[in-house]
C-alpha cells in the first residue's frame, strides 16, 4: 500500500515538473516583463541594466531553476494587473470555481447513475430512447452555447433564474464564500452548474449504460439469476458495483477536465472564478497570472487523478495495492 | 413419479434475418435422486437445454413450445416470481468456469448469505452458520475465513467447490452441472467429479451432468442422453449406451475415446463437423458424416423410437430391429 502510494506520488511530481517547464517556457517567450515594469519611455541602457539585475540575461536553465525554486515557495510571480502575487489572486478566485465544479459534479453523480442504470436494464423502453436521444444532443452542443441558450430561456424569457454573478454568498472562512447556504446563492449556482454538467452528464449516462449492459451479460450475473435473487439485488448489488469501478477512473479524470471547461461557463455567466479571471488575464497579457493559472489547474488535475487512482485501488478488491507498488 | 419431465421442448433463437431452432422437441425424464448425463459435441444444444430447464435463456433465445414438468407443475408457464422461488432453491446450477461464475467484488460470505436469504427467513448470523457447514461439506479448509475472502484470493478448484456449496445451500432436488470441470486443471478434475458424485448420492439430489466426456458420464451417471444438432438421438441406461452404442454417432464418440485406441494409433475422430442449427441438412442431421447413410437418411428425418430400454433416432437401427421405413406413412 505504502509503496504504491509513494510510486503514485512520484508520478504526480514528475507530471508537475513537466507542467512547470511548460509554464516557464510560456513566461520566457510571452510578453516582456520590463515593459510591464517600466513602460516604453525608458532608454535601452537602463533596460539592459534592469535585465541584468532581474536575472533576465541568465541562461534558460538558471532562470528555470530560479522559477522552480520560487514556485516551490509558493511564489508564482506577481500579476501585472493586480500588482499582487499571482497565487493570491488565483486562490481568492478558486472557491467560486470549485463551487461551480461541485454543483456540476452533484448533478452528474446524482443523475448519471439512475439514468445510466435505467437505460441499461430497460434498453427498449420509450423513456430510454428519449434519454439516449437527449444525451446525443447534450454531447453535441458546445458548453458556451448551452449556457447562452439557458440564459436566454430560463433567465431572460421565463425569468426563473438570475443570469449572472454569484448572488448572495455566505462567508465560510478565509476567502471561501459559499453559494450553497442561501436560496439566492443556490438559484445563482444552478444554471451555471447545469451548463457545466451539460457535456459530462450525457457522457456519463452513456458510459454507465454501456458498462452496465456488458456486466449484465456476464457469467456472474447469470449465476446470480440462477440463485433466485431478485432483479433489484442483481442490478444494484451485483451489477452496479462492477459497473462503477471503471467509471470511477474515467469519471475522476473528467472532473479534473471540468475545471478547464469552467473558463467558458464562468465567462458566459460572469461567474467571478478563476476561469473568468484567466480569460481576463489573457486579454491583458498578464503573463505571470496566465502561467500561475496553468500551474494551479495542472496541480488540481494531478491531485484529483492521484486520489481517484488511490480510491479505485481501495474499492476494487482485485487490485492489490501492495503488489502494484512493487 | 418423475422429478423432472421434459416434453417436446423446443428452443428458438430469433436472429436478425431468421429464427433458428436450437432445441428441437426434446423429451426426457429425471427421477428423484437420479443422475442423468447429457453428452454431445460442442454446439449440440447441451447448455441451452440446461438454461431452458431453469427458464433462464437470455435474449434472443426463448422457449417456443413444450413442457418442463418439475414436481408436477409446468414451470415453462411460471411467472418470474414463481420461477425465482425455484431457482437456487429447488433447482440449482453449476457453471462451467468458476473463474467467472462468482462476482469479483463480493465476498464469498456475501454471495452465500444472499442466496440463503433470498429463499428463507434467516438472520445474517444464521445464514453464515449454514454457509460454513456447506463449505465444510465440500471440504474447504477453515471455512470461517473463506467467508471474508474475495473470489480472486482462491484457486480455480477452490472456487468451483464454493460454487458447488452454493448450489447445495438450500438442499435442492435437482442440480444442473454444465461441464463443471472443463475449465479446471486436469489434476483436480477428478476430485471435483468425485465430490459432486458423493454429495449427490449422500443428499439424494438429482443431477443433470452436461459434458462432452463419455468417460465422465460412465463414471457419474445412471442414464445418458446423446445430443446432436439440437436433438436427442440416443437415450438410455448409461451402461448400455457405453457398452453397446446403437446410433452411428454414439458409436463414433465411443470409438474416439483414448482407451479405444491402440497405442501409437491416431484417435479415431468422426470426420466432418456438426452442422449449425441455422444450416441443417435435409433428412437425418448426421447423414453427411455417417458411414451407413442410405437414400432415406438423406430425405427423411428419423423419429426417435424405443427399443426395449433405449431410444434411438436412426433409420438403420430401426431397420435392424425389423421396423423398415415405409414411404407412404411419412
Ligand atoms: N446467444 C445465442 N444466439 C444465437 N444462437 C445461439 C446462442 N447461444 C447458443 N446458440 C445456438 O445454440 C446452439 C447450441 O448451443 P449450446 O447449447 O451452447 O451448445 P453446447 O452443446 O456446446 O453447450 C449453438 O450451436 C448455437 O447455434
Ligand atoms: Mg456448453
Amino acid at each position: 500500500m505504502l509503496a504504491y502510494l509513494v510510486k503514485r506520488v512520484f508520478q504526480a511530481i514528475a507530471v508537475m515538473f513537466a507542467i512547470s517547464l511548460i509554464g516557464f517556457a510560456i513566461q520566457d517567450n510571452l510578453g516582456d516583463p520590463l515593459r510591464a515594469l517600466v513602460g516604453v519611455s525608458v532608454s535601452e541602457e537602463v533596460r539592459d541594466q534592469l535585465r541584468d539585475e532581474l536575472g533576465l540575461n541568465d541562461g534558460f536553465v538558471t532562470q528555470y531553476l530560479r522559477f522552480l525554486g520560487n514556485a516551490l515557495h509558493g511564489d508564482l510571480g506577481t500579476s501585472y494587473f493586480f500588482k499582487e502575487p499571482a497565487l493570491d489572486v488565483i486562490l481568492k478566485k478558486m472557491p467560486a470555481t470549485l463551487e461551480l465544479v461541485l454543483g456540476a459534479t452533484l448533478i452528474i453523480v446524482g443523475l448519471s447513475v439512475p439514468l445510466g442504470v435505467y437505460t441499461a436494464i430497460k434498453p427498449k423502453s420509450i423513456l430510454s430512447g428519449i434519454i439516449m436521444g437527449l444525451s446525443i444532443v447534450g454531447i453535441s452542443i458546445p458548453v458556451f452555447l448551452t449556457a447562452i441558450l439557458m440564459i436566454f430561456v430560463f433567465a431572460v424569457n421565463l425569468g426563473w433564474f438570475p443570469s449572472y454573478g454569484r448572488g448572495e454568498v455566505v462567508h465560510v472562512f478565509g476567502s471561501w464564500d459559499t453559494n450553497f447556504a442561501s436560496f439566492d446563492g443556490l438559484m445563482h449556482v444552478l444554471l451555471p452548474s447545469v451548463a457545466l454538467a451539460s457535456i459530462m452528464l450525457p457522457l456519463f449516462v452513456r458510459l454507465i449504460r454501456a458498462e452496465m449492459m456488458e456486466v449484465l451479460q456476464s457469467e456472474y450475473v447469470k449465476f446470480a439469476k440462477a440463485k433466485g435473487l431478485r432483479p433489484m439485488r442483481i442490478y444494484f448489488v451485483h451489477a452496479l458495483k462492477n459497473t462503477l469501478l471503471p467509471v470511477i477512473t474515467v469519471g475522476g479524470v473528467q472532473i479534473g477536465t471540468m475545471v478547464a471547461y469552467t473558463i467558458l461557463t464562468e465567462t458566459v455567466f460572469q461567474w467571478p472564478g478563476m476561469g473568468f479571471m484567466f480569460l481576463e488575464a489573457v486579454n491583458r497579457v498578464d503573463t505571470p497570472l496566465i502561467v500561475a493559472y496553468l500551474i494551479v489547474v495542472g496541480f488540481i488535475f494531478v491531485v484529483t487523478n492521484t486520489i481517484v487512482d488511490l480510491i479505485y485501488g481501495l474499492v476494487n478488491p482485485t487490485v492489490n495495492l501492495a503488489r502494484m507498488g512493487a | 413419479m418423475s422429478l423432472l419431465s421434459v416434453r417436446d421442448l423446443t428452443v428458438k433463437f430469433a436472429m436478425r434475418d431468421q429464427t433458428v431452432t436450437a432445441l428441437n422437441q426434446i423429451s426426457f425424464d429425471v427421477r428423484r435422486g437420479e443422475r442423468l448425463g447429457i453428452v454431445g459435441e460442442s454446439g449440440a444444444g447441451k447448455s441451452i437445454t440446461g438454461f431452458a430447464l431453469m427458464n433462464l435463456l437470455s435474449q434472443p433465445g426463448y422457449i417456443d413450445s413444450g413442457h418442463v414438468m418439475f414436481g408436477g407443475e409446468d414451470i415453462v408457464r411460471f411467472s418470474d416470481a414463481q420461477m425465482r422461488r425455484i431457482r437456487g432453491n429447488r433447482m440449482a446450477m453449476i457453471f462451467q468456469d468458476p473463474m467467472v461464475t462468482l462476482n469479483p467484488v463480493l465476498t464469498i460470505g456475501q454471495q452465500m448469505v444472499e442466496t440463503l436469504r433470498a429463499h428463507r427467513k434467516l438472520s445474517r448470523a444464521e445464514a453464515e452458520q449454514i454457509s460454513i457447514l456447506k463449505l465444510r461439506e465440500v471440504y474447504i479448509p477453515s471455512p470461517e475465513e473463506r467467508l471474508e475472502q474475495y473470489p480472486h484470493e482462491l484457486s480455480g478448484g477452490m472456487r468451483q467447490r464454493i460454487v458447488i456449496a452454493i448450489a447445495l445451500l438450500l438442499d435442492p432436488e435437482l442440480i444442473i452441472a454444465d461441464e463443471p470441470t472443463t475449465a479446471l486443471d486436469v489434476t483436480i478434475q477428478a476430485d471435483i467429479m468425485d465430490l459432486l458424485l458423493e454429495l449427490c448420492q449422500s443428499n439424494k439430489v438429482g443431477l443433470i451432468l452436461i459434458t462432452h466426456d463419455l468417460g465422465v458420464v460412465s463414471q457419474m451417471t445412471e442414464r445418458t442422453l446423446v445430443m446432436y444438432a439440437g436433438r436427442i438421438i440416443e437415450a438410455g441406461p448409461t451402461r448400455q449406451i457405453i457398452n453397446d452404442p446403437q446410433h452411428p454417432y454414439t458409436q463414433g464418440l465411443i470409438n474416439a475415446l483414448p482407451q479405444q485406441t491402440l497405442p501409437g494409433h491416431r484417435l479415431k475422430q468422426i470426420p466432418g463437423n456438426m452442422p449449425s442449427p441455422a444450416a441443417l441438412p435435409a433428412g437425418c442431421p448426421f447423414h453427411p458424416r455417417c458411414d451407413f447413410a442410405v437414400d432415406i437418411c438423406r430425405r427423411v428425418r428419423p423419429e426417435i423410437m424405443r427399443f426395449a430400454e433405449v431410444e434411438i433416432a436412426c433409420h438403420e437401427v430401426s431397420r435392424l430391429h425389423g421396423i423398415p421405413y415405409k414411404e407412404e406413412s411419412a
